[in-house]
């Protein structure tokens, strides 16, 4: 089978930055609190008028630019997101209409934080066995929308943004070598938006209860997290016949930088491999991964035959690693 | 039982940046040695791992006060674990 990978990647995060000193006007916390527990400083947060769509489309257009293919030539869009326009229609046949991309057979992925791991891994099949030729993955949430701005534990994390990733054939032996993907659904309720669904619809009492905003035990999922990244990254490597040693960047998702400094410190990783970029953005679930690898190659720190290793975990309870041998040129 | 609390206290002193001397079975985590709520959670990750433990329970972590506590628990668990 051939092999196939990231040919183009863009993002967008919204304008608007609500920084820790904003917060402080709003909930009981202080800068200092929320940088030592958080490495956060800034967040974006999405304009009234912009859903996860709009954040989607802008990243795609950057992406695909990059890519140096058009939209009509695209075959599949998966976007990753636990924050859609609405219910239905997926937020992928928002995304193509806007896009024009007429040919793509559309669907939205639900992995939380791991939404653009299982997206890429997925759409990957797809072009390996030859029956696509391009797939765009989009990870894009407006957490913003679901926050309690009233609870100062979880509001200070999250914010707004959207990555896009094009995939498609590349070089033999370069692209997505090896995934592992997981789910846990007993860890469930350690992070969870409850109502709007089928169980609990939107009533009166539902959003009285505060019921369509996220809940987490932040303990739990950091213990989760530590514990999984580095689960999770070894046996991605072992699929691919690699060591840590073999490792050129490391692209966690950016959910707190005392996770990732925990995690890299048990898989013994040197911090100056880790592509970290929390302290600007937050939390973007699905958007952080995609953020931070466009932000990397920007940077022109990611070069042709550079070994990453993406990973992902989250709410589901979700996890996801993939090693990539990166294929693209450098961006002039 | 030293053993145990030798290992304990070199595994505080590396992750929570303090002197040894500092580090007593009396002296509490937080109030004493100044760890915040997420190094605590940080260094029973790492207890686990250090002394091979079953992964250690919520209500179980939350009683663990001081180093002592930490002791205890290790030992507690060798015990059953045999």
């Amino acid at each position: 089978m051939r092999s196939v990978g990231i040919i183009g990647v863009g993002a967008y995060v919204p304008e608007k930055k609500l920084t820790n000193y904003d917060l402080e006007k709003m909930v009981e916390t202080n800068d200092e609190w929320i940088v030592s527990r958080t490495g956060i400083k800034e967040r974006r947060i999405a304009a009234k008028e912009e859903a996860a769509s709009d954040l989607a489309v802008k990243a795609s257009k950057r992406a695909l630019k990059q890519a140096g293919i058009t939209a009509d030539q695209l075959d599949l869009i998966i976007v990753a997101t636990v924050t859609p326009d609405m219910v239905f229609p997926a937020t992928a046949c928002l995304v193509q209409n806007q896009l024009g991309a007429t040919k793509a057979a559309t669907f939205d992925l639900s992995a939380a934080c791991t939404g653009f791991i299982y997206g890429i891994t997925t759409a990957t099949q797809f072009i390996k066995t030859g029956v696509y030729q391009h797939a765009l993955v989009i990870g894009v949430d407006c957490l913003s929308r679901i926050v309690d701005w009233e609870d100062r534990n979880t509001c200070i994390l999250f914010g707004d943004g959207a990555g896009a990733a094009v995939l498609g054939p590349v070089e033999d032996g370069y692209g997505l070598l090896s995934f592992d993907l997981g789910g846990n659904g007993e860890g469930g309720d350690l992070l969870k938006v409850e109502a709007g669904g089928s169980r609990l619809p939107a009533s009166e009492l539902t959003v009285a209860n505060k019921q369509h905003m996220i809940a987490m035990n932040g303990r739990e999922v950091f213990k989760f997290a530590v514990r999984v990244m580095s689960k999770s990254t070894q046996k991605a490597l072992d699929h691919a016949g690699l060591e840590k040693e073999d490792i050129d960047f490391f692209i966690p998702h950016q959910a707190n930088i005392r996770i990732i400094e925990s995690a890299m410190k048990r898989f013994g990783l040197p911090r100056e491999k880790v592509v970290v970029n929390i302290d600007k953005y937050g939390n973007m679930s699905s958007a952080s991964i995609p953020v931070a690898l466009n932000e990397a190659i920007e940077q022109e720190r990611i070069k042709k035959g550079d070994t990453l290793v993406l990973c992902g975990f989250g709410g589901g309870l979700t996890w996801g690693s993939t090693v990539i041998k990166w294929s693209m040129d450098q961006v002039e | 039982m030293a053993d145990t609390f030798n290992r304990v206290k070199e595994l505080i002193v590396e992750h929570l940046d303090v002197k040894p001397e500092e580090v007593t079975l009396e002296a509490g985590i937080k109030d004493d040695l100044g760890a915040d709520s997420l190094d605590v959670v940080d260094l029973i990750l790492n207890l686990e791992q250090e002394f091979d433990l079953d992964q250690i329970e919520e209500e179980d972590s939350e009683k663990i006060v001081t180093v002592g506590d930490i002791v205890t628990y290790i030992e507690k668990q060798k015990q059953e674990q045999k």
